[in-house]
């Protein structure tokens, strides 16, 4: 990042610092209390805090596994779907093995099948992209519509609780099969651990190897790196197949971790969060773990807004939403400034 | 909280970089609390001394709709703010719509632990869908109490059982309401077609569909001195107690096919006014419909001409009445499950069912009354035998009469009703 590049990043912020707190004050609050209440919700006590990790993990992985996409010049906007997917595969997974295997084995499984589910879902896309010529975007959403129906078809149908057929999922699984978690709170070790795994592997990956190089040739240009003989196609369908599989270990997760059982919407919104997230950092990776905490924390901690100030937890949303559209508006003066002169020599 | 033998018991601001630190680093090393759900002490880093009396009690409420539908939500909402004003010193921390379609990535228990953080000693989870939850904030949190209306883990006598000192559950024995709304509907109907706009399925929306079914054939065949066979009643599922829009059936929708199939009475047993919304439309189009409210006493205002009543909760005593034991420090685990009071069945102050009759009803709430009288002293017992069950197998034999655990269990549908069971 030059130096000009920077200062259009820090304007950007400003800008979007400024927007945020018109917002609010439109909306009649004051902005000093919603940070403070956001500050409590998301750090206030150990178990916010814990949450804030909780949620932390999934949206490493899906961060993580967007950047491939991003690389490879693809929208994945089809990871929520590859989130729930991996989720139904987990669950699939769990109430085949619960009464045979034991409860580590069952969850090593159920974390191994979420990843496949994902990896499955992700190379659907990708092949609906690479050979039905439809658009990843289109292919993405259109895919997540069917995992989600697929999802409440099993949970008021087969999956169903005895007597009950209701959004709230279906029968919890047992507590041996719940992810261990520090002390009473939600946050689990295991799942951060193999979050901070996926982000070193993307890291690795992207920015140390041949594989990633290349992904980034197919990413700038697709017919060039054809041309050139990399093998575009299935550079694309890795990468959709990479993201897919993270994101189908963060739905395990979500069943393992966090509800214990398969819920309609098991995603939580975290894919999109996600691709926030990955829009925010751009292509450095290095910046995917401040940012997906930041953003964590607004998740959490906008639970204080309807509890402290009577308003709509959807602020973080704005908030949110509104941080990456200036970046990507600084992002994209900057660069189109740049490219102005004849001599792009900066 | 636990982490590597560590006892870290509250935090502030200045010690979370540390914490985090500590979080990391026992990640790495691959160490792991188990889910102790019975630990005794709160993590919350509430104060840990129980109130003075009536002093500065904080009742926290967890609601899965919003505080405004116009039905199950609002009568929580209301009855819990009137029981508070009836306790000095009390106030209320609530969090509304907490299901996974408004507040994705947000638990019942998450919430109940905010709202104890904030110093809530006594939680109410409003909805069937937080058993789970309520259970694991009432192993969580052994100083708090919790109560989880319409449950059944506090009922010794229940299937569910569970043993839990702070947990009790409170629910109104509506089914004697909704017998009264079906006869209400059944006086109202011309059709002979009664629409039953069902939420999801369950042992409670089973066992007051089937009131309502109930009374419906009793006032049919004995007040319009009609044949059962000529009533038709019907029980549509959207799937949960209100509309989320792609998961569930569109309630508006189903009151539309109602109100247009020649159903032309809807009762409602969802948490929103669909049925009244619809119906007022419908009616003003000309067509001759009416409806059966549900959950809160002035329901009727939403269409005052073609309500034919609404059966209601009256939340505030009961609640008041746990939240005095709590305050004292003697509150036991108790399944409350209240009878209207037959003296009155609209007395605010203890009858926890009541029926308030609409305009529609006409001159026919003279048969009304007399069917509420007959509740009340036994004359009348819808629930007794011969009854079967949707598939024909027997529910009650002649003359037998239903048992609380009958009535609350309800396994299926009563036959002459159209509809799924499960």
């Amino acid at each position: 990042m030059t130096q000009k590049t920077l200062y259009y990043q820090l304007a950007a912020i400003a800008l979007a610092l400024l927007f945020i707190t018109t917002i609010i004050l439109v909306v009649g609050a004051s902005p000093i209390e919603v940070i403070a209440a956001m500050w409590s919700g998301s750090f206030g006590t150990v178990g916010q805090f814990a949450r804030v990790i909780a949620t932390l993990a999934p949206l490493l992985l899906c961060a993580s596994g967007l950047l491939f996409t991003f690389t490879a010049g693809l929208y994945n906007l089809g990871i929520e779907g590859q989130i729930a997917f991996g989720a139904i595969v987990s669950t699939f997974a769990i109430q085949l093995t619960q009464n045979a295997l034991s409860p580590a084995l069952v969850i090593l499984l159920a974390i191994l099948m979420g990843g496949v589910g994902g990896v499955l879902w992700g190379l659907l896309t990708g092949a609906l992209n690479v050979y039905g010529r439809i658009n990843e975007i289109f292919a993405g959403l259109g895919l997540n519509f069917v995992a989600d129906g697929l999802a409440l078809y099993l949970i008021f149908g087969p999956w169903k609780r005895e007597g009950v057929a209701s959004m709230s999922g279906t029968e919890p699984f047992s507590e041996a099969l719940w992810l261990p978690t520090f002390g009473d709170t939600d946050a689990s070790p295991i799942a951060l651990l193999i979050a901070i795994v996926a982000v070193a592997i993307t890291l690795i990956t992207l920015q140390g190897t041949y594989f990633g190089l290349r992904l980034r040739a197919v990413g700038q240009n697709l017919r060039a790196s054809y041309t050139l003989g990399i093998p575009s196609i299935r550079q694309l369908l890795s990468a959709f197949a990479i993201c897919g599989g993270f994101a189908g270990v963060a739905g395990a997760l979500q069943v393992l971790a966090v509800f214990h059982r398969l819920i309609p919407n098991i995603s939580s919104g975290l894919g999109y969060l996600a691709l926030l997230v990955a829009m925010l950092v751009g292509l450095n990776a290095w910046f995917i773990l401040p940012v997906a905490f930041f953003f964590s924390a607004l998740n959490i901690g906008s639970l204080q807004l309807p509890l402290d100030l009577n308003l709509e937890s959807s602020l973080a949303g704005v908030i949110q939403g509104t941080l990456v559209l200036f970046v990507l508006l600084g992002r994209g003066v900057s660069e189109s400034l740049r490219q102005a002169p004849k001599n792009p020599t900066s | 909280m636990r982490l590597n033998g560590l006892l870290v018991k509250t935090i502030n601001h200045s010690t979370l970089k540390s914490l985090s630190l500590i979080a990391v680093f026992g990640a790495l090393l691959g160490s792991c609390g188990s889910p102790s759900a019975n630990s005794p002490t709160s993590p919350t880093g509430a104060s840990p001394e129980s109130p003075a009396a009536g002093k500065d009690f904080t009742v926290g409420m967890v609601l899965v709709g919003p505080k405004q539908d116009g039905g199950w939500n609002q009568a929580q909402f209301e009855g819990i703010q009137t029981a508070l004003k009836t306790i000095p010193g009390t106030k209320l921390e609530y969090v509304d719509k907490v299901n996974v379609a408004d507040r994705p990535n947000v638990k019942g228990s998450q919430v109940a632990d905010d709202l104890i953080s904030k110093g809530a000693k006594f939680v109410i989870f409003n909805s069937d869908d937080f058993k789970d939850d309520a259970l694991a904030t009432a192993k969580k949190h052994p100083d708090v109490t919790v109560i989880h209306a319409s449950g059944d883990y506090a009922w010794k006598e229940g299937k569910n059982f569970k043993n839990q000192p702070n947990l009790g559950n409170i629910m109104g024995r509506m089914e004697y309401g909704k017998m009264i709304a079906g006869c209400a509907a059944a006086l109202g109907t011309e059709t002979g077609k009664i629409g039953y706009l069902g939420p999801l399925i369950n042992d409670e929306t089973r066992r007051y569909s089937s009131s309502a079914y109930l009374g419906a054939k009793y006032c049919w065949e004995t007040y319009r001195k009609k044949k059962a066979e000529n009533l038709n009643f019907k029980v549509t599922w959207i799937g949960f107690w209100f509309n989320i829009p792609g998961k569930t059936l569109d309630p508006t929708k189903v009151a539309d096919d109602y109100y247009n199939g020649g159903y032309d009475v809807v009762m409602s047993g969802i948490d929103t006014p669909e049925a009244a919304v619809q119906g007022k439309k419908a009616a003003e189009a000309g067509k001759k419909v009416k409806f059966v409210h549900y959950d809160l006493a002035s329901g009727c205002n939403l269409a005052p001409d073609i309500c034919l009543g609404v059966p209601y909760y009256n939340w505030s005593f009961p609640y008041a009445n746990s939240i005095k034991k709590a305050i004292a420090g003697n509150y036991t685990s108790e399944f409350t499950w209240l009878a209207p009071d037959w003296k009155d069945i609209n007395n605010p102050e203890t009858s926890m069912v009541g029926f308030n009759p609409g305009t529609a009803l006409g001159d026919n709430k003279k048969f009304l009354d007399e069917f509420i009288k007959g509740l009340g002293d036994g004359s009348i017992n819808p629930f007794k035998g011969p009854l079967n069950f949707q598939d024909g197998t027997p529910f009650l034999k002649a003359g037998e009469t239903a048992t609380d655990q009958q009535i609350w269990y309800l396994p299926q549908l009563l036959a002459g009703m159209e509809g799924s069971s499960k």
